[in-house]
């Protein structure tokens, strides 16, 4: 991916990561957002409404009083027929928290851009991951993005991905709060009619404005149906991993920029592998390169696609390392080690791929995460490496103790 | 250029350093660099110290942790001197631009290393003869490009019209071309 960004810098253009976001959804000109702006994600939904006011786009923008009301609104407007965005961070996501389930229970492709940000309490505006992973069993599509190239990527990929006619599920396009939406960069924007193109027209399943086949949505459903439709929601799940390649592939031949479940970079011969999502892959990548430099045979696994979890394709790509770490950005409180950390030591045992791998939890509220702290990582794999387990069930990076 | 340059930008809420930075970066990416620019946000107030980084390179740029070596530092405030340490992890050869009435000598006893590279300009004042208002941030960047050629002063003219031209009128935008111009004149070492 590296290479085929270097060759287009040429026409690239600088924006914040908000505003690329912003950019990509006047691009696909939704038919309605429904949004209530929370920090870092407010400037998505404020240059979006200045879109719409000044008649960018067609969007009908509905201005609600909470992000609970936010979903409910982009749920309706889903199943009436329409394509439906949103934005929100923390808080807000978990406010809208009762109303995720029902979006992908009903298999609405509403897109929810993420802007990652740590949950209360205490107060804190800055990134860490506990708001998605927290939602991760809610049956949205979950996708990390490295930069903001990727956020601005993902998000155009995102409504391919949700209106897949197998898949029809919710996607969250998530990107680092301030590291990420507040940082600028340079960026490959893409025309306006190719993105139009990209994305097609949006081709709604049973919606309820098709007054000649009346449909019901979200009726009672007890313990004579209920089991089986979550069964049948079950089905949708593998075709969406299967969406995230094809429209990943789709993506690269049209734009040059091609995205898969997981990226490995200088995996297939290394020792050491460090697991991680989001902007933390972009620094790892300068230190497994230093690590190289040095002669160890060090290697990134970066994990875009959360959900589905593509357990099967992280057992293998890890599968002839020695030794192995995850990073999470998030606490799973009462567990043994962070959420990441879970999916990951499951997929080994599941697939028998069992390597010794060690937890490592980080950056929680924004605490910055320094190419030091990653190389320490690498020196405790030596070490993980020579006992044949994990050395330490959880540590911290850049924590005081 | 050298391969990666670190700039950090401190100063107080309401400055602008956040925008200084932005227009710095855009400039850098016309000029066909690779950019990377960011704030350091705390519990924002008016008047608290904040800082903001820049770093330009030929190469794509895919740390995102704050500066911590800076090769440039700007000061649009010399009120933070007494408070913080703007020098810190700055190497002797590297530069440090400070918008103030004193002179560079006089910096220098306030500084932890008093062997960087030390420009001064009085930004405030030339902010309130062009622009009108107290701000420092574009004055300053004019100053930073007497101290380091990183990019074209006409880039400079350029990246501020391309970000603040829809929020200010054509006059504004013209106010802060002059301010460029004439603290790039007026920054001594």
């Amino acid at each position: 991916m590296a290479e085929t960004k270097a060759a287009v810098k040429g026409n690239k253009v600088a924006l914040e990561g908000n505003e690329a976001v912003a950019e990509a959804m006047r691009q696909i000109n939704p038919d309605v957002v429904a949004a209530y702006p929370i920090t870092p994600s407010t400037e998505i939904v404020q240059t979006f409404a200045q879109y719409v006011a000044d008649g960018k786009v067609e969007t009908n923008f509905v201005a609600v009083e909470s992000e609970h009301s936010a979903m409910s609104a982009c749920l309706a407007a889903a199943v009436a027929g329409g394509r439906v965005m949103n934005a929100t961070s923390a808080n807000g996501l978990a406010l809208m928290w009762e109303i995720l389930y029902v979006v992908s229970s009903l298999r609405q492709p509403v897109i929810l851009t993420v802007v990652n940000r740590a949950l209360s309490g205490n107060i804190n505006i800055h990134c860490d991951h506990s708001d998605t992973m927290g939602s991760r069993d809610t049956g949205w599509v979950q996708l990390y993005a490295e930069d903001v190239q990727e956020a601005y990527d993902n998000l155009i990929q995102g409504v391919c991905i949700g209106e897949t006619m197998d898949v029809r599920l919710p996607v969250m396009s998530c990107l680092d709060g301030f590291i990420l939406s507040h940082s600028y960069e340079l960026l490959q924007v893409q025309e306006d009619e190719d993105v139009q193109e990209f994305v097609g027209p949006y081709k709604p399943d049973n919606p309820m404005l098709d007054i000649d086949n009346p449909q019901t949505y979200g009726p009672l459903d007890l313990y004579d149906y209920y089991f089986e439709h979550k069964r049948s929601q079950m089905e949708a799940y593998p075709p969406a991993k299967q969406a995230i390649i094809d429209q990943g592939k789709r993506f690269g031949e049209a734009f040059g920029r091609e995205y898969g479940l997981i990226e490995e970079f200088m995996t297939d011969d290394a020792d050491f592998i460090v697991v991680a999502m989001g902007s933390t892959c972009g620094a790892l990548r300068d230190v497994v390169e230093a690590q190289r430099d040095n002669g160890v045979k060090a290697g990134m696994l970066k994990i875009r696609a959360f959900r589905p979890f593509p357990a099967e394709e992280i057992s293998d790509a890890l599968s002839g390392a020695s030794a192995v770490a995850v990073l999470d950005r998030a606490s799973s409180f009462g567990a043994h080690a962070g959420p990441l950390y879970h999916e990951i030591t499951s997929a080994q045992v599941t697939y028998s791929n069992i390597i010794p791998t060690n937890n490592y939890i980080y950056g929680l509220g924004g605490r910055e995460i320094l190419p030091e702290d990653l190389s320490s990582v690498f020196d405790d794999l030596h070490e993980v490496a020579e006992a044949g387990q994990p050395t330490e069930p959880v540590s911290f990076l850049g924590l005081r103790e | 250029m050298a391969e990666l340059t670190e700039i950090r930008f401190h100063g107080r809420g309401g400055q602008g350093a956040k925008t200084a930075g932005y227009i710095l970066a855009v400039a850098a990416a016309e000029e066909g660099w690779n950019i990377n620019a960011f704030p350091e946000y705390g519990a924002e107030r008016r008047g608290a110290p904040i800082r903001s980084f820049v770093r330009i390179s030929d190469a794509p740029i895919r740390v995102r942790s704050s500066v911590r070596e800076p090769d440039i530092v700007v000061v649009l405030d010399d009120t933070l001197l007494e408070t913080q340490n703007v020098t810190e992890g700055m190497d002797d050869s590297d530069v440090l631009i400070v918008n103030t009435e004193k002179t560079s000598d006089e910096i220098r006893e306030q500084l932890a290393n008093p062997n960087v590279d030390v420009f001064v300009v009085n930004a405030t004042q030339v902010a309130m003869d062009t622009i009108g208002r107290p701000i420092p941030n574009t004055p300053m960047l004019g100053a930073m490009l007497k101290a380091v050629e990183l990019v074209p002063l006409q880039a400079l003219k350029n990246a501020v019209d391309k970000r603040l031209g829809e929020k200010l009128s054509k006059s504004a935008i013209e106010s802060n071309y002059a301010a460029l111009d004439r603290a790039y004149e007026e920054a001594t070492s």
